[in-house]
């Protein structure tokens, strides 16, 4: 009855070339340049895909069995966290405004990535490779089933998520999201196979889905967080399959050095900007504090960067050129970005706040270079105007850097006190940028940016009315019209957290953690 | 020399994955945050599926670890008797 049953008597290696390379064939009714039209004109050279291989070895049949696994073990989870109204346990009222920007910002790109890596399968000629990047496909589209599902429990009881498609769309401040998610989707399949694989998921995606998940755990919401680990459990995949084309496409040719580092450089910068929002998540949305954005950027960011790029100096590659200004963002980015959509928080469909006493004084803790000198102060004004019934709220349209469309918050590297502005022209026309590293990416392709949707243009040039609105009638009120036309509900999925619905239903239904009984 | 790591969800099934890691590096460092379990290794981190069997006292397939992975660093280098991350640096 023991015996022991014999695997197949393949080794992985062997398996993995039978089902990967071993499928390749020269296609004869049509020539191979026509089959794949899209995969030299980005100028990457490449000799020999064979030397491309998935260190991981996973075929499509171990790939779905492991899938299906992870699935049914999730949804598990999914199902009895809505079963026993996991959304009473959650820590306070304030954390679920972390669910409405994280499936307004991030699911969507969750899909447009499943999109971009569909068509990478289609673009390239390596079977192994393509194999991976379909396998990626299906992970992100899992993904965006995935978040969609579990946050879709939190949409039943709480504003702020019902028209997020509507709102990626159309919101001002999602427009960062968006504009990364199709300047990948309109580059060719190497730059979304470098600039996704490597930039983002290999150096900027372990402080959302690794660091930030545990802080979601701490605040009770077990469902996110299976959905968060078991995304990220793919993207080791992804991260893997990008750090090996980096190397594979190295060695395949010297003319390709150029090319990826200036990928390289673009995509970690975009990606960090888009990071943006991780880090406000991980210092003010997660009301029960576990680790600051900081100390996440050193672990996951900082530390397993400088390894890697100590690994490809061999390869003649060097650091992106953002990657000092990034790291000494750490200390700054989460509380500028926190200041800025709190001064618009009528603008956005969630909740804004000023943080509890405690919670300003883990910040200053946290932060002794940067939060008591520049930051502390403006919040805790705020606090007070609140209180005499002059909650902050910023009229004006703000200016959008017109590479990673974030509004002109961020200041001069060593700085918390100079705002960073670049300008530059183009065909006669001045374009506005946060910070060098955008400014760079738009020179460099700058047909491609000047073309770029932004939302401040549009609202100024009153495109974001319903149809009827009229401009300069009595008693028009722009911020009110451009929220109709982007489906907020004014009220309800905007606003401060204090006297929201949200809040009061919360309060109401009994639901949260006593903060003293809830220390670990 | 530069730390390699593997995080995994932090429950009953990654136990004895933790427990092999453990055994088989003797300079590996746990550390556990809510939800997940990290392992930082100076260098290098072998998993053994011997190790691993050895704990669970029933045959496993390395690719399995798939499951509860949350995320890690280094060179991967896999085949059916063991998963080593490693800098050449």
């Amino acid at each position: 009855m023991d015996k022991r049953v014999e695997k197949n008597k393949h080794t992985l290696h062997d398996l993995y070339a039978a089902m990967t390379h071993d499928l390749h064939w020269e296609t004869t009714y049509q020539p191979m340049d026509k089959v794949f039209p899209h995969d030299r004109y980005e100028g990457i050279k490449v000799h020999d895909w064979e030397k491309w291989q998935d260190p991981f070895r996973l075929t499509s049949d171990a790939y779905w069995k492991f899938q299906g696994e992870k699935e049914k073990r999730l949804y598990a989870v999914v199902d009895a966290f809505a079963q026993n109204n996991g959304q009473l346990g959650v820590s306070d009222g304030r954390y679920v405004n972390l669910l409405k920007l994280f499936i307004q910002a991030i699911t969507p790109n969750e899909y447009y990535a499943h999109r971009s890596f569909a068509q990478v399968g289609r673009s390239l000629r390596g079977d192994a490779l393509r194999i991976a990047t379909q396998m990626k496909s299906a992970d992100e589209l899992r993904h965006f089933q995935n978040q969609t599902h579990a946050i879709s429990n939190f949409n039943k009881y709480f504003n702020g998520m019902h028209h997020a498609p509507q709102w990626f769309d159309h919101a001002w401040y999602l427009s960062v999201s968006k504009s990364f998610a199709e300047d990948a989707f309109s580059a060719g399949p190497f730059e979304r196979l470098i600039g996704l694989s490597f930039g983002f998921d290999d150096l900027l995606t372990r402080p959302l889905f690794a660091s930030l998940m545990s802080a979601v755990a701490h605040n009770g919401d077990l469902s996110a967080v299976s959905v968060g680990f078991t995304a990220q459990s793919d993207t080791s995949r992804h991260m893997t399959m990008g750090q090996e084309a980096v190397k594979f496409l190295l060695q395949q040719d010297a003319a390709n050095l150029t090319i990826i580092q200036r990928w390289i450089d673009k995509w970690f910068w975009r990606s960090y900007r888009l990071m943006t929002f991780a880090a406000m998540m991980q210092d003010y949305m997660v009301p029960k504090r576990m680790m600051s954005w900081k100390e996440g950027w050193d672990m996951f960011v900082q530390k397993p960067g400088e390894a890697l790029f100590a690994e490809l100096a061999q390869l003649g590659l060097r650091k992106p050129k953002g990657w000092e200004q990034a790291c000494d963002g750490k200390h700054h980015i989460s509380h500028q970005a926190w200041n800025a959509y709190y001064g618009f928080g009528h603008t956005l469909a969630f909740h804004t706040w000023v943080p509890e006493i405690a919670e300003l004084d883990w910040l200053s803790q946290k932060y002794p270079d940067s939060f008591d000198r520049w930051y502390r102060p403006r919040l805790e004004h705020y606090a007070q105007l609140h209180a005499a019934g002059q909650r902050l709220n910023n009229q004006s349209v703000p200016m959008q850097c017109q590479t990673c469309q974030f509004p002109l918050i961020f200041t001069e590297q060593g700085s918390g006190r100079w705002t960073a502005y670049r300008e530059t022209q183009h065909a006669g026309e001045t374009f506005h940028f946060c910070s060098d590293h955008c400014e760079e990416i738009f020179s460099n392709e700058p047909e491609k940016y000047s073309q770029a949707n932004l939302a401040s243009h549009q609202i100024l040039q009153g495109q974001c009315y319903n149809a009827g609105v009229q401009e300069n009638t009595a008693g028009f009120d722009r911020q009110a019209a451009v929220l109709d036309f982007c489906q907020i509900v004014q009220g309800h999925d905007n606003g401060d957290f204090k006297n929201s619905e949200d809040a009061l239903n919360f309060e109401n239904w009994g639901a949260g953690q006593d903060p003293q009984e809830a220390q670990l | 020399m530069s730390n390699v790591f593997i995080a995994f969800q932090s429950n009953e099934d990654s136990r004895p994955l933790v427990d092999a890691i453990v055994a088989d590096n003797p300079e590996a460092q746990v550390v556990y945050s809510p939800g997940l379990v990290k392992i930082d290794a100076p260098g290098r981190l072998v998993i053994k599926r011997e190790t691993i069997e050895e704990q669970i006292g029933r045959p496993y397939d390395l690719q399995q670890l798939h499951i509860n992975l949350v995320t890690l660093s280094g060179n991967i280098d896999e085949d059916d008797d063991q998963f080593t991350l490693s800098w050449k640096h």
